[in-house]
């Protein structure tokens, strides 16, 4: 349900705040049981053109979503600002239920804007909440301009189709914000599994023992593939050198483990429908295996012992689908994972 | 510095800890908890990915009918009483874990056909599963089952755990709770044992921990010199529904007040435990319990007050009284409405009044913990012309708008020093962004985690019941008629009888 809407025409920041402000008022005055959500500001920098399909991502996310959007389209040549706010609610419809009130501002500007998109922003943000900044269209300029302002960057780092440098950039952006990569996220299911297998003390002892590791990944998802080897390099102590890329786009490499060395690998899976992962292959020096893929209704588990058992079974998990794992990232704007920055130095050192 | 083996490195940073493989037995898998609570929690908890990897579910009731049956019977209830519609590759892959075994629970081929199946799972995955038995059956079975698990060896295995998970009432009083309790602990140790109060598992619950401990501003003011009362109200709108055979044995007391309404009590009023692990939270509940005296008989009429709902007004429609109501007795005894109040004698709280009040048929929904903060000294404002200094309260929402209120006093705009009562409010849907989980997807969870801080301990139920038991005993030697409140009131005018001096409970 939407509550109110305010537009203008060439406008200014303090005339945004000013009408969200004087919007917020009014609805307050009205008292229909509404309160306005206070979780996080986003601030997300499209390209006008792409701007309806980034709502649309937005509004999928469901129950992840941010108290305060700004949505600034940057369209070219333009040198004026022309913005709406609008208020809307969740309504359930049960009058004893409070609705939770979300904002949004949407702004439309030139590239000229994005240098200074901090004075632009910083009047529109809600004091003392997490603030991220995302810009799926690229647009580094602007997310340099919030360095001072976000304390979030939200990205993926599969979107540019050079990993190395993706890895780079993340590595810039850790310098001086907290970084939320949908790459990464994209492997949680996958870390919780492998955490999972080796978590009875009786198997423990394998991880020392891993000799092999195959990662399996669509074309586009390089970057998740590699952050799954980072993650098991630096969970597990390894010093990862250089992957070579072979034929296929296939990558090979090798990792210390103490005095021995441990294989690794990445795979392009060319049949895979949505990006990340699709399967993984830890294989020990003994000659046990295992291997988790993609299947129907989680992911399909294959343990084969070193006297000759196999199994199979599948370890339960709806897919989050493209939406949940930007909900996921949103979520995750007010988390911190101790994981993400040393695995992505150990992908670092494997593109380098 | 630790080594691989003994810790597992790829835990860090983890939202979900592993679980170990668990084989779930529910005793009483056709019923209405099964369908209602537990199949669509477990299937939330498949959906999200938190299952342990390695997941199998043996359902266990008396009608007879082969897996295929039992499955269609959880698809059913899953889709009708899931919080989110199922995925279907999803829900297929978790029915074909489960299995039926279809017995009495007093008939040893029940417990033959159980030990068959998880044996053959066992051996199939080539890992020893850990069982946890759900008791979501009539209280009257669960000394029975329990007893014939442990005949059998169920009770133990080797390189893996085994738990017990009983649901409440954990007996109707103090000797029943403790006969309970040592049939149980006969053939289970109270490691074992987890006892289900879903209260325990919402998250408003759980966070009070958080808010009184978390939070520096709070403690200070904890006690007996800044707190003036204590009002802890269990508010329902419905009526007993198709529950008469349970409720009319049980009523509020039993039903609402001895355990949720004590646990929340205790929560509010415990000691700082050193950790958060399940013994010392438990510990420190337990002597907040000990600490709670209970009324002499001769002064329950005095601290207690009970009611029944007439007819009236219930949720925009006319609804009958309690006597009126479908499998009720019309000389029923039985009270819908209970109010009391109790003071927790330790140094941190005595002479501060308690109040709990929980009835069926009140004029709203509403579960909530209201903390009435003592006067100022003096009031130097002026009070003509507007609503005037009132005490400070903190009310903590438990359900349905969960979150936490604080009402200060405030100046009115304007020339004159007029004051008036302002809320600064905090709505857990404003603050985070995900829906709290079911209790239920909580609790399982935490039973195949191993993790019993939410779960009642067996002195925790018995001191609970001898808070409870001499009320019950006076009530048993006043018969007559009780007073009535209108369905969709406030509650009986009596409730105020317990009341200080001056005081009135909260509006509903």
């Amino acid at each position: 349900m939407t509550v109110e809407v305010w537009t203008a025409e060439n406008t200014t920041p303090a005339d945004i705040d000013a009408a969200l402000r004087k919007l917020l008022e009014e609805q307050h005055v009205r008292g229909e049981g509404l309160a306005p959500a206070r979780v996080l500001n986003m601030v997300t920098v499209v390209d006008a053109a792409w701007r309806g399909e980034v709502l649309n991502r937005l509004e999928r996310v469901g129950r992840y979503h941010p108290s305060r959007t700004i949505l600034c389209a940057v369209e070219d040549g333009r040198e004026t600002i022309d913005a709406s706010a609008r208020l809307s609610a969740d309504g359930t419809g049960d009058p004893n239920l409070i609705s939770v009130v979300e904002e949004r501002v949407d702004i439309r500007m030139g590239e000229t804007h994005l240098r200074r998109l901090d004075a632009i922003v910083d009047p529109l943000i809600l004091p003392d909440l997490t603030t991220v900044v995302w810009a799926p269209h690229g647009h580094h300029d602007a997310i340099e301009a919030m360095r001072g302002l976000a304390d979030v960057v939200l990205l993926d780092a599969s979107d540019d189709p050079n990993p190395g440098r993706a890895i780079q950039w993340v590595c810039h952006l850790q310098d001086y914000a907290y970084v939320v990569d949908l790459a990464w996220l994209r492997g949680t299911p996958w870390r919780e599994r492998i955490a999972a297998t080796f978590d009875p003390p009786e198997w423990r002892p394998t991880l020392r023992q891993i000799s092999k590791v195959v990662v399996r990944h669509r074309p586009d998802s390089v970057v998740s593939g590699v952050l799954m080897l980072g993650w098991l390099s630096s969970r597990l102590g390894w010093s990862p050198g250089s992957l070579v890329e072979g034929d296929g786009g296939r990558r090979h490499g090798r990792a210390r483990a103490g005095k021995t060395e441990v294989a690794l690998q990445l795979d392009p899976a060319h049949d895979l429908g949505a990006p990340g992962l699709g399967g993984i292959t830890l294989e020990t020096a003994d000659g046990s295996m295992l291997s988790l893929d993609r299947s129907e209704g989680g992911l399909a588990a294959k343990r084969h012992t070193r006297d000759g058992r196999e199994s199979s079974w599948v370890v339960l998990g709806a897919s989050r689908g493209e939406a949940g794992i930007l909900g996921e990232g949103i979520r995750q704007a007010l988390l911190r994972d101790p994981t993400y920055g040393p695995a992505v130095r150990c992908a670092g050192a494997m593109l380098s | 510095m630790a080594t691989v083996e003994q810790e597992n490195p790829l835990t860090e940073g983890l939202e979900r800890a592993p679980v170990h493989p668990t084989t779930l037995i529910i005793f009483g898998a056709t019923g209405d908890l099964a369908q209602r609570k537990l199949l669509p929690a477990i299937y939330n908890l498949a959906h999200e990915g938190a299952l342990p990897e390695r997941f199998n579910l043996i359902g266990i009731a008396r009608s007879e009918q082969p897996d295929d049956e039992y499955r269609d019977f959880a698809r059913e209830a899953i889709e009708k009483h899931s919080r989110r519609p199922p995925d279907e590759t999803v829900l297929n892959s978790l029915l074909e874990r489960m299995r039926y075994v279809g017995a009495s629970f007093d008939d040893p081929a029940a417990y033959e056909g159980l030990a068959n199946i998880a044996r053959e799972l066992d051996d199939e995955a080539g890992v020893p599963f850990n069982r946890v038995f759900y008791l979501a059956t009539a209280p009257s079975f669960f000394e029975t089952i329990a007893r014939a698990l442990g005949e059998r060896g169920l009770d133990r295995r080797e390189g893996a755990e085994v738990r017990l998970v009983v649901e409440k009432p954990f007996g109707h009083d103090l000797a029943s709770a403790r006969e309970l309790n040592r049939g149980l602990l006969s053939v289970f140790d109270e490691r074992q044992i987890f006892r289900i109060d879903h209260y325990l598992g919402k998250e408003t619950v759980q966070n009070m921990l958080v808010l009184r401990f978390g939070n520096g501003i709070f403690e200070p003011l904890w006690n007996r010199s800044y707190i003036d009362n204590v009002q802890i109200t269990a508010a329902e709108d419905i009526g007993i529904g198709t529950r008469a055979e349970y409720y009319d044995r049980s009523g509020a007391l039993r039903d609402i007040v001895q355990n949720h309404l004590l646990q929340l009590l205790t929560i509010l009023s415990m000691e700082p435990p050193v950790s958060f692990s399940a013994d010392e939270v438990r510990n420190e509940k337990v002597k907040v319990l000990h600490a709670i005296k209970p009324p002499e008989p001769d002064d329950v009429s005095k601290r207690v007050v009970r009611a029944q709902y007439a007819a009236g007004v219930a949720e925009g429609k006319e609804v009958p009284g309690y006597l009126e109501e479908q499998g009720v007795a019309t000389d029923s005894e039985t009270e819908t409405f209970v109010s009391l109040r109790l003071g927790v004698d330790n140094w941190r709280w005595a002479g501060v009044p308690i109040y709990l009040r929980a009835g069926k048929r009140l004029a709203r929904r509403v579960t909530e913990i209201a903390v009435t903060l003592k006067p100022v000294p003096h009031l130097a404002f002026q009070q003509s012309g507007s609503l005037g200094v009132q005490p400070n309260q903190l009310i903590l929402n438990v359900q349905p708008n969960e979150g936490v209120s604080l009402s200060l006093v405030a100046k009115i705009p304007g020339a004159r020093m007029r004051v008036r009562p302002v809320h600064m409010e905090f709505a857990y849907g404003t603050s985070f962004m995900s829906q709290s989980p079911e209790a239920y997807e909580r609790l399982i969870l935490d039973t195949m985690r191993g993790d019993a801080t939410l779960f009642a301990r067996d002195d925790e139920v018995e001191a609970a019941w001898g808070i409870v038991d001499p009320i019950l005993e006076a009530w048993s030697h006043a018969s007559g008629p009780l007073p009535q409140y209108a369905a969709g009131s406030q509650g009986p005018s009596e409730a105020g009888a317990i009341l200080e001096p001056g005081m009135e409970w909260r509006p509903l």
